[in-house]
């Protein structure tokens, strides 16, 4: 068991190694390939377009390469290579994950166990098949390097496997023409990979490798299409954000660890009883740092927007399903660690409650379509780490599943509208249901997911949510009035959740286009939102809206089943009087959202926050609010000491030179080339030492 | 005669000659006076010779040596002289500075009054021997 485990972990490594080094590998004489235009931008505005337009469209960006051009160019045959290395093994990953899942459940250790709501420790004990491979000697906690296979990693394995095997096999048709295709898939194989890790590690430091490797995945995929300053600055973004998390979360390992005596998950978990309450606080708020971080919630959410200037397939891998929820997987890890810190749980609890609410009005307000599904994957979250903080492990790993299925099918989605309209915008969208009709259908299972409609999973990992919740309002494993928040706040989202649902549904499959369709870089928001597609619509494309091809067809479809059916495994589990209640609210939302834009469906029904709208827009400057705080002073001292050096360090090493050439100046001033001079100098020396010699010997 | 008388006046003209190595700018006479150290010295020796009356009159014949040598210097003198003048049009020791530093704006620039090129009493073959003085 234990080593299919291995091998589902190495097979993508396997991948990303193979790809990175192989697939370039015959090379074709470059002199054959004319370089071709266009293909910077994948999402082109229709393939059948003649390359003349889409060369004026994509110049600006690619200009600043120009000169590696030819080196640069797409190599069809390495794409294609790299492909079949990045699918097959990955499929193979995925399959042997759902047999590990079905060999798990099927010795009983399955499922996510039941919320227990006893002391720390009873709930989530370890008790999955683990081994070690190899013992790391550091002369205190030894490290220890093994896996473990319970039921919470072997449902999540799943998630990962299939969600990144769809993603793969999505790219395909997305970044088809690519350039940098090859390393593209590499990096999603390596992310593959260290998202497995984490979620079969049995040691807490091996799960940190794969941890950050993550990180530096999503930095690299983020920042794919470098060419453009924001996307890399997006990138940076992203990988520093979740860096000041990291610091906490890898100190919050080492206080768990040297408390235990042990990095083993579950010899941590096993010790928690005898922890003292100060060092379960303290360790629970160090990985709470790095949970917010990697999960985006609250204090560390903003990187996720800007994220999505990374491909759409990477927002819906790393941004959506998997990356993020790494985080909510942590907290689920360790769980028993987290109920014996009281105050963590209260503080998880208004983080969630504040980033729910937040992100969920942010999502109401935006207009560009992947912004609106990464505010609404940051509320989502915020969901299952107030499901966590109310006490609800099942609830919230529930929610994490069923929401990593239609959240990326969401964005797959989301995708293939952008690929066929070429456009962010939803202010360029509308009416594609008819052009569109498989997206279409997609799309509203996802949305019906989302907000939590009847048969769609969402409905009933949010029903445990909200019950959980619920529940810990009269259990009191939460602090009252933070119990009340997250309530509160979990029901007002949950109506929001369906207001910005609906918007983003209407606005994109029903109504008309936009009437005249003006070049992109005029209409981009103030607000810096770096768009991953840059490129503009020649007027021949807007009609020519078509299906996306079948290789992104198919993973859309694959993974709208789960984001259907999904939920029905927990049917027996529904409390149907909260299912009412969050039904009515969320209909409620949605319906509010409908009726404004029946009045007039070409005006965004955002109106409705009237002079909210400013700050819902710009996720109520929490961006312009850390820039001022942290960035500006930082960039001030950075630029202090930049200046220190070049003024201070640097002076001293010019000034010593200025000043040798300058006493140099002085001496030259004898050279003067005047023979009789240098003899005078001559006998004034012997003068001296015949003198020197008389007097004083 | 006492000894003085002889090593005083060969004192003074060795220092005559000091003075006009010098500070005389004029060429010839600083090879001049060179010579005149040259005869102090002949004088030193010969009066030493005397004064201590060496049976093998050394002296004499170092200063007959000195005086072949004195010969032979000053036409090879004379010779480089000639040669500085069919190249500089002087012989005047102040302005010959090419061994001055080359960035020192101020004496470099006086050393080479007449521009290359047009010292055309010199035949071609000479003209290749202040190349490198030049600088």
């Amino acid at each position: 068991m234990i080593t299919i485990a291995s091998l589902v972990i190495l097979l993508p490594f396997l991948a990303a190694a193979a790809g990175l080094l192989g697939s370039r590998f015959p090379r074709r004489p470059r002199s054959v390939t004319p370089p071709e235009a266009g293909d910077r931008t994948a999402p082109q505005p229709g393939a059948s377009e003649p390359r003349t337009s889409e060369i004026d469209a994509s110049e600006p960006g690619t200009s600043s390469v120009g000169t590696s051009r030819v080196a640069l160019t797409p190599d069809a045959d390495a794409n294609r290579r790299a492909a079949w290395i990045a699918v097959v093994p990955t499929a193979i990953s995925a399959a042997l994950a759902i047999w590990l899942a079905y060999a798990t459940w099927a010795a009983g250790r399955g499922g996510i166990e039941s919320p227990a709501p006893a002391g720390p420790g009873a709930q989530g004990a370890i008790d999955g098949v683990s081994a070690t491979f190899a013992v790391i000697e550091t002369g205190s906690v030894p490290i220890s390097v093994g896996l473990l296979v319970d039921g919470l990693a072997a449902s999540i394995a799943v998630l990962v496997g299939v969600v990144a095997l769809a993603v793969q096999v999505y790219s395909v048709g997305y970044m088809r023409g690519d350039r940098r295709y090859p390393s593209y898939s590499s990096f999603i194989s390596l992310f593959t990979s260290a998202m497995l890790l984490v979620v079969y590690a049995a040691d807490l430091l091996v799960l940190y490798v794969g941890w950050e490797i993550m990180g530096l995945c999503s930095y690299l995929l983020v920042g794919h299409w470098w060419e453009d300053r924001a996307n890399s600055r997006a990138a940076i973004k992203a990988f520093l954000v979740t860096r000041i998390g990291d610091v906490g979360f890898l100190f919050g390992i080492f206080v768990l660890g040297t408390a235990a005596g042990s990095f083993r998950i579950a010899d941590v978990i096993a010790k928690v009883p005898e922890m003292s309450s100060g060092t379960l606080i303290a360790a629970t708020m160090l990985l709470l740092a790095g949970v917010a971080g990697k999960s985006a919630q609250v204090p560390l959410h903003v990187w996720l927007p800007d994220a999505m200037a990374g491909p759409t397939p990477i927002s819906a891998l790393i941004h959506a399903a998997t990356m993020v929820a790494a985080g909510i997987f942590v907290v689920a890890r360790l769980y028993p660690a987290f109920l014996g810190a009281q105050p963590t749980l209260d503080i998880l609890a208004v983080l969630a409650a504040l980033g729910m609410l937040g992100a969920a009005l942010a999502a109401l307000a935006q207009d560009d379509l992947k912004r609106v599904l990464a505010y609404s994957t940051i509320s989502q979250l915020a969901y299952m780490a107030g499901a966590l903080a109310a006490g609800s492990r099942s609830a919230a790993v529930f929610h994490l599943i069923t929401h990593g299925a239609f959240k990326a099918l969401l964005f797959l989605c989301a995708g293939a509208v952008i690929h066929a309209v070429g456009s962010n915008l939803m202010s360029m969208m509308g009416g594609l249901r008819r052009d569109l009709p498989v997206t279409f259908a997609a799309m509203t299972i996802g949305f019906a997911a989302l907000v939590g409609l009847p048969p769609a999973s969402g409905f009933f990992s949010k029903d445990e949510v909200l019950v959980a919740i619920e529940r810990s309002l009269s259990s009191g494993s939460l602090t009252g009035a933070a119990a009340l928040l997250l309530y509160g706040c979990a029901l007002t989202t949950v109506a929001v959740t369906g207001a910005y649902a609906t918007r983003a549904w209407l606005r994109t499959f029903f109504g008309q286009r936009a009437p005249q369709p003006h070049p992109l870089p005029e209409l981009q928001p103030a607000s810096g939102t770096p768009h991953a597609v840059q490129t503009a619509v020649p007027p021949a494309a807007y009609t020519a809206v078509h299906e996306a091809p079948a290789t992104m067809r198919w993973p859309i479809l694959v993974l709208a089943v789960p984001a259907l059916l999904l939920g029905l495994v927990r049917v027996g589990d529904v409390h149907w009087g909260t299912a009412a209640l969050g039904l009515a609210v969320a209909l409620l939302g949605a319906g509010v959202v409908y009726a404004a834009w029946r009045s007039d469906s070409m005006r965004d029904p955002a109106r409705l926050l009237g002079p909210f709208r400013a700050p819902c827009e710009r996720a109520f400057y929490v961006d312009s609010l850390y820039a001022g705080l942290f960035v500006r002073p930082t960039l001030l001292l950075a630029s202090l000491v930049a200046r220190t050096d070049s003024r201070v360090v640097d002076g001293a090493v010019r000034g010593s030179g200025q000043a040798t050439l300058g006493l140099a100046r002085l001496v030259r001033l004898a050279q003067n080339g005047n023979a009789q001079l240098y003899i005078t100098g001559l006998l004034a020396g012997v003068l001296l030492i015949a003198a020197w010699a008389v007097i004083f010997r | 005669m006492h000894v003085v008388y002889p090593a005083v006046v060969s004192a003074l003209l060795f220092s005559i000659g000091v003075y006009g190595v010098l500070a005389r700018r004029n060429t010839i006479l600083v090879l001049m006076s060179v010579e005149l150290m040259l005869n102090a010295v002949n004088l030193n020796l010969v009066v030493f010779d005397v004064w201590l009356r060496d049976r093998l009159h050394s002296g004499q014949v170092l200063t007959l040596f000195v005086i072949v040598i004195a010969a032979a210097e000053v036409g090879l003198g004379l010779a480089i002289i000639l040669a500085l003048y069919r190249n500089r049009r002087t012989v005047d020791l102040d302005r010959l500075r090419s061994l001055s530093d080359s960035t020192d704006p101020a004496p470099s620039g006086s050393s080479d009054p007449v521009p290359p090129g047009k010292t055309d009493p010199v035949p071609a073959g000479e003209t290749d021997t202040r190349q490198g003085d030049a600088s």
